[in-house]
């Protein structure tokens, strides 16, 4: 940085600067983003180094250490040299368990983020560019996902086929690719009426080239913001799920299902670090992409930028208003 | 007017259609023998056979389909393999929890998301804006049982350490019995719901006023001498109503069919919390008793909101 710094130009003089220098420009003034980035960076650490803290820990995520992780009583330990953050009703190290679940939230995170975006992406493709009937048909389908009480139907889906890591994955990706098909449908079908995809089919190009080569490239960054947008909600659908029993098969550590151990028989109103250890943890991760979603979303695009309002028209605001 | 309400009927009514093939199928396909759960593990074969024939399990799957479907539109949703308690009466006693736990949280975060909206919008890039902006992430990214184990935290457990009851720990009073107890065990859920829902509306509220400020009639109503006050409030305000009606009928749509997690944690005996129950019991007619009904909740505020465009927006009547 002090390097191009001294390279600066005088005031005054024109600096040319592609596309993506000024989209990093604009993301590296957000210090929001950039402290949001540090903190998904320092978490996918903490997860990928789950069993380095095992192993420094010398605990298990998973045993019970009945002797030195329960008081006489019977209750949770709160934290000390031997358990860093405490442990849990069973007596398993908080710490230990927290890495693994870091692991299960990003990954059902992640994925089905990913998933889910490339569903919707695939059929807003085909219904903006190929319209007509079939893109009704696809159009209703998305409405109907949306307006369906999805946390019921999850419910009904885990007391048939029995909770899992597989069935959460799936019912995430199945009731939230739609707000991505829905965005990437109405670009599309404003991208097919351009001039340069009539060039292309003037060219020879067939459907699935236009669509592949020619709008694909056009999508990146509304794809780029809805998936970061959409981990999030992914992660907190996830907790939720573990939480109310239907996620993650205890006793296989996740940031919902340790809160749901704390939240039963109310162990965590004697125990503090029974919630706020893993709700600090979840609330931050959520926090951290949100953040990093609005972030993208004005250096990407910054016609779309609401939170700051262009200096032009804040003076025609007040010369309206005198 | 006519054309567009007949096109979303038919929405409505595909949407009712799709949720009972869903969980038709879903239970007809499952592993698992209901006749089993009914009778308990000592039932005879013949005794087994006897209840199919009964719940008219050894039919053909679409006349069991038809007969299901009939049923319900009579309001016949099966018994509980439970208690052997009609679905419908089990439900019914649920819902005045559930509609009161809604009521509130749509006062209390429209009270606390339109303000911080206007706040944000009245300022943009101000501090106010920022201080709002950052409201509206953090409520975004609160997982509601988070929020609401560490308000049972605060506000039950840690004055009643201090020796005194600020808020009863959860539960559920009937409000014919009285009303102030009722609203006493409801505020902590109240709030919580709030609080993590009224996000969506200060963000939408926001942006919504933000675009339409810039419009040309907004500049003539100051150009005519009202107020800012008055702009905002008369002119600009209006033309966000549509959004957060649509909004707010989503959300309490969604809530009616059960506000799971918020039931779960403080023990509201709500349609929610006998989802989950219905669930870990296995008891089948219940699950689908409660999925029907959230549909059929949503069905009734699509209609409600489309008769409220209408009346927002002359655009529509035309």
């Amino acid at each position: 940085m002090s390097a191009t710094m001294t390279e600066e130009p005088a005031a005054g003089t024109v600096v040319q600067r592609s596309p993506f220098a000024l989209t990093i420009r604009r993301f590296r003034r957000d210090r929001a983003s950039l402290v949001a980035l540090v903190f998904i960076g320092f978490l996918v650490i903490f997860a990928a180094c789950a069993p380095l803290i095992e192993t420094a820990m010398g605990h298990s995520p998973i045993e019970q250490y009945r002797d030195t992780g329960l008081s006489d009583m019977g209750l949770p330990v709160a934290p000390n040299v031997e358990f860093p953050l405490g442990t849990d009703h069973l007596g398993r190290d908080v710490l230990v368990r927290l890495a693994y679940g870091a692991r299960v939230s990003l990954l059902v995170g992640v994925f089905a983020s990913l998933a889910a975006s490339l569903i919707g992406l695939v059929v807003g493709v085909v219904a903006g560019y190929v319209g007509g009937a079939i893109d009704m048909v696809l159009s209703r389908v998305m409405d109907l996902v949306m307006s369906v009480p999805f946390l019921l139907c999850a419910l009904a889906l885990v007391s048939v086929f029995g909770p899992s890591l597989e069935l959460s994955v799936s019912v995430i990706v199945f009731f939230s690719w739609t707000t991505v098909g829905r965005v990437i449908r109405a670009e599309v079908s404003s991208l097919r009426r351009r001039e340069f995809i009539e060039a292309s089919r003037s060219l020879g190009a067939g459907p699935l080239s236009i669509m592949i080569r020619d709008i694909l490239p056009n999508l990146s960054v509304p794809i780029l913001i809805y998936t970061t947008m959409m981990i999030p909600s992914s992660v907190v659908f996830e907790a939720t799920l573990s939480f109310l029993g239907l996620g993650i098969v205890p006793p296989t550590p996740s940031w919902g299902g340790m809160l749901a151990d704390a939240a039963g028989n109310s162990i965590y109103l004697v125990a503090w670090w029974l919630v706020i250890f893993p709700g600090t943890a979840l609330l931050l991760t959520t926090l951290a992409f949100n953040i990093l979603g609005d972030g993208l979303r004005d250096a990407l695009d910054p016609r779309s930028a609401p939170a700051r309002i262009s200096r032009f028209k804040k003076k025609s605001r007040q010369a309206g208003r005198g | 007017m006519s054309n567009f309400l007949a096109k979303r009927l038919l929405f409505s009514a595909s949407v009712l259609f799709a949720l009972s093939l869903f969980v038709f199928l879903l239970f007809y396909i499952a592993p698992g023998d209901p006749a089993r759960v009914i009778a308990g593990d000592k039932a005879t074969e013949l005794q087994l056979v006897q209840i199919r024939s009964n719940l008219g399990l050894d039919r053909p799957i679409y006349e069991q389909y038809l007969q299901f479907v009939g049923k319900a539109l009579q309001g016949d949703l099966g018994f509980s393999y439970r208690s052997q308690q009609p679905v419908a009466k089990l439900i019914v006693t649920r819902i005045p929890a559930t509609v009161s736990l809604v009521i509130g949280g749509v006062i209390f975060w429209l009270l606390i998301g339109i303000p911080i909206g206007i706040m944000s919008a009245r300022d943009p890039g101000g501090w106010r804006d920022r201080l709002g902006q950052t409201i509206i992430l953090v409520g975004l990214s609160f997982p509601t049982f988070v929020l609401g184990m560490l308000s049972l935290y605060v506000f039950y457990f840690l004055p009643r350490q201090a020796g005194f009851t600020l808020f009863p720990p959860g539960g559920y009073a009937p409000f014919l019995k009285d009303p102030l107890i009722w609203a006493w065990h409801l505020v902590l859920p109240w709030t919580t719901l709030a609080l993590v829902t009224a996000a969506i509306y200060a963000r939408l509220t926001r942006g919504n006023l933000l675009q339409v400020m810039g419009e040309d009639y907004i500049r003539t109503a100051r150009a005519k001498g009202l107020s800012e006050r008055a702009v905002l409030l008369r002119h600009g305000l209006r033309s966000t109503l549509t959004p957060l009606v649509t909004q707010l009928g989503a959300d309490i749509a969604f809530l009616l069919g059960g506000a799971i997690v918020i039931e779960q944690i403080y023990g509201l005996q709500g349609v929610g919390a006998l989802a989950v129950q219905a669930v870990q019991n296995q008891d089948r007619p219940i699950i689908i008793g409660v999925v029907m009904l959230g549909g059929l909740f949503i069905v009734i505020t699509n209609i409600v909101v489309d008769l409220l465009y209408a009346v927002l927006d002359p655009r529509i009547r035309h």
